[in-house]
């Protein structure tokens, strides 16, 4: 077990640095895929199966394609990439550079590691994963789905054709 | 002026309209299961229509037009007398021809005092439509149910004499009575014209 | 250990068994359709075919078009074989069965998340067609592409919708569990007639099957997606088409027909044994009457056009799986109460 678990995690920190360090934004994309299905395979060691078949659907077979989806049809490549001024480039590095230095700072300090609780093997199994959704966080589950809605209605009123282009 | 057709082509035609559709043709289903019905029924019926080649011919017309014979008279000489019409006629212009004249001795070869010497189609070209054969005052050449096989190469598809003649052996020889109408054969027998002496 | 690693190939062989004897009832289907009569050269009523085929798909020129994007243009197929090879281990195909005094179910893997494991591997298939049309470098290839994309997305929607409907029933995502009620009672195709229908066609258009075939529709797009590909990594395209096939009826068989269950078989009184394998064999009457029904309707209906089948996915379908999981949330709760 403990050997799948350096292996998702190669897997998973190599690809996202692909993700970062690929020119073609194709590759970056199937780097993110391979990502998200080593982070998928993490889940499932923890007996996550919900999780990380929710994560497969969601993100890797929903949100990816769109993401290629969108790639593919403006025809991204290297000639298209926009050249960034040096100004932008070293303000990225010193914000990039600070967020890096907060995080190691938390976990050095502020963040505890160890498992609040002691780790149960049901957790993320579907029946504990709704029962909780459904009682404990129903609220924000509900709310969040009105979120959703909002986007929803947002991205129809974007997509909608205008009918008098004078009036609007 | 035409006057507009009232009345239907056939019995199947029908009358296509915009109109709305009702709300059991815009469920689409019971079409869908309708033509399901038809394809189900096909499925099931036995009278095919494959003919298996090889095995199984498809029956040919008497008055097919396959590939070219020229042909010999009773006694075996060439009826071609290199006239040309067949060239002129050919709307593909697949036929090419040399003439050349008979000489002492070759009377038992060819029939008339000039001949072909070279004679050929490209069946490449040649789109099969008879009109050669209309053509022809002397007889010489017919299309007959024979298939033109196939081949690698272009070159091979130039048919000479040596493919088209028919062979001295008399049972070796192509049958076109059955090309020939009646009428054909009855205008063949009037010697006055020139061209049937 | 052993019996699984046996039984696991035995489901690799008979899946791609199936599939290759698919490509020859397709033939078969169609011709007899169209009044003719199909292979029947190779073997005994052209029986072999599938391997003649087979031997031809590997001895073709192996071409790759030299602006292709290498790397991508070989792993298209082989995602599109893979995922739809994978599909199979969540599906029971059978009960359990009685080996010398071990008891050995006819299923590799009966997660909780049973249909989801489906449907997320559904899911990945789309890279498949996706990269392998993008890889070609080619128009009409990435035009397949992009409708395999955007008609995968669109009618995955209706067809998560419609199994929601039927988790409401069951409660419960493991598809061994699903089997097992419909054991003890009526099937599902009772309780989820619309659910049925909306899933069935969604499952054509997941599988690219006519009339949905648009992705590789070959009067618009040549061959669409895999108009570059040529030889065995074609072959991967087309065969895993026939695996998405026989995976997707084995699906739609045990969520809406029981799956391996048969009608008052169990009180026949027969040996455990005989009556799992009946069992088995019933599933594969009922698979091989769905791939049927995937040709039957193939050979029938004319292709849709691109603007015609969003429309269908979004104005027609989703509202009605929306409805569907409405009235059988009502009916739930008019029966059982929360």
């Amino acid at each position: 077990m403990l050997t799948l678990f350096y292996l998702f995690a190669a897997i998973s920190v190599l690809s996202a640095l692909v993700v970062v360090a690929a020119r073609s934004p194709v590759n970056s994309v199937i780097a993110l895929i391979v990502c998200f299905l080593s982070i998928a395979g993490h889940y499932i060691l923890l007996n996550a199966q919900f999780l990380a078949v929710v994560h497969i659907i969601v993100y890797t077979g929903a949100i990816m394609v769109l993401f290629l989806f969108v790639i593919m049809l403006l025809n991204l490549n290297k000639a298209t990439e926009p050249q960034k001024s040096l100004a932008t480039r070293v303000a990225a590095v010193v914000t990039g550079g600070l967020v890096l230095l907060t995080l190691l700072a938390a976990v050095r300090h502020g963040i505890s590691v160890e498992p609040a609780n002691g780790f149960d093997i049901g957790t993320g199994l579907v029946r504990s994963v709704g029962r909780s959704l459904f009682n404990e966080f129903l609220l924000p589950f509900e709310v969040s789905s009105v979120l959703f809605l909002s986007a929803m209605v947002g991205a129809v009123m974007l997509g909608r054709r205008e009918k008098n282009p004078q009036a609007a | 002026m035409a006057t507009p057709i009232t009345q239907p082509l056939t019995k199947r035609s029908q009358v296509v309209s915009e109109k709305r559709m009702t709300l059991m043709e815009r469920i689409y289903l019971p079409a869908i299961v309708k033509g399901m019905g038809i394809t189900l029924k096909h499925f099931f019926r036995l009278r095919k229509a494959t003919v298996k080649y090889p095995e199984q011919l498809r029956p040919m017309s008497p008055v097919y037009r396959g590939m070219h014979v020229l042909k010999r008279d009773e006694q075996g000489r060439e009826r071609c007398t290199a006239c040309g019409l067949c060239a002129v006629a050919c709307p593909a212009e697949a036929i090419t021809m040399v003439a050349a004249e008979r000489k002492k001795g070759e009377e038992k070869l060819y029939r008339e005092e000039k001949y072909a010497a070279v004679y050929e189609i490209n069946m490449l070209r040649c789109i099969f439509c008879g009109d050669c054969e209309d053509a022809c005052p002397k007889e010489a050449i017919f299309l007959t149910d024979r298939l033109v096989p196939t081949d690698y190469t272009r070159g091979t598809f130039v048919y000479g004499k040596q493919w088209l003649v028919e062979p001295l052996d008399p049972a070796l020889r192509v049958d076109v009575s059955k090309r020939q109408p009646k009428a054909v054969a009855e205008f063949k027998k009037d010697r006055n014209f020139a061209h049937n002496r | 250990m052993i019996p699984i690693v046996i039984f696991l190939v035995a489901l690799l062989l008979v899946t791609l068994g199936v599939a290759a004897y698919a490509t020859y009832a397709e033939r078969k289907v169609a011709a007899f359709m169209q009044d003719r009569i199909g292979p029947d050269r190779a073997g005994p009523f052209g029986l072999l075919q599938p391997i003649a085929d087979g031997v031809k798909m590997i001895m073709k020129e192996d071409f790759m078009p030299a602006s292709a994007n290498r790397w991508l243009f070989f792993l298209g197929p082989a995602i599109a074989m893979t995922t739809a090879l994978l599909t199979g281990v969540v599906i029971p195909w059978g009960g359990t069965l009685d080996l010398g005094g071990t008891a050995f179910k006819l299923q590799v893997a009966d997660p909780d998340i049973g249909i989801l494991y489906v449907f997320a591997m559904v899911s990945i298939g789309v890279y498949g067609i996706m990269l392998g049309g993008w890889a070609s470098n080619n128009k009409y290839a990435l035009y397949g592409a992009i409708r395999a994309a955007s008609q995968m997305v669109s009618y995955e929607l209706t067809m998560g919708m419609s199994i929601v409907a039927l988790v409401i029933l069951t409660g419960s995502l493991s598809l061994n569990d699903i089997v097992e009620q419909q054991r003890a009672g009526l099937w599902n195709i009772v309780y989820q007639p619309l659910g049925f229908l909306l899933f069935v066609i969604c499952a054509f258009a997941e599988c690219n099957r006519a009339p949905f075939d648009l992705p590789e529709c070959e009067t618009e797009l040549v061959g669409g997606y895999h108009t570059e590909y040529s030889s065995m990594k074609l072959g991967f395209y087309l065969f895993a088409e026939y695996v998405n096939m026989f995976i997707s009826s084995a699906v739609i068989s045990t969520l809406f027909f029981g799956g391996y269950d048969v009608p008052f078989l169990d009180g026949l009184g027969l040996p455990q044994n005989v009556t799992v394998i009946l069992g088995t064999v019933a599933l594969f009457l009922k698979i091989t009457f769905f791939i049927f029904l995937f040709m039957w309707v193939r050979w029938t209906l004319p292709r849709f056009r691109y603007d015609q089948l969003m429309d269908l996915g979004w104005k027609s379908l989703i509202p009605l799986a929306i409805l569907n999981v409405l009235l059988t949330g009502v009916g739930y709760y008019l029966k059982n109460g929360i």
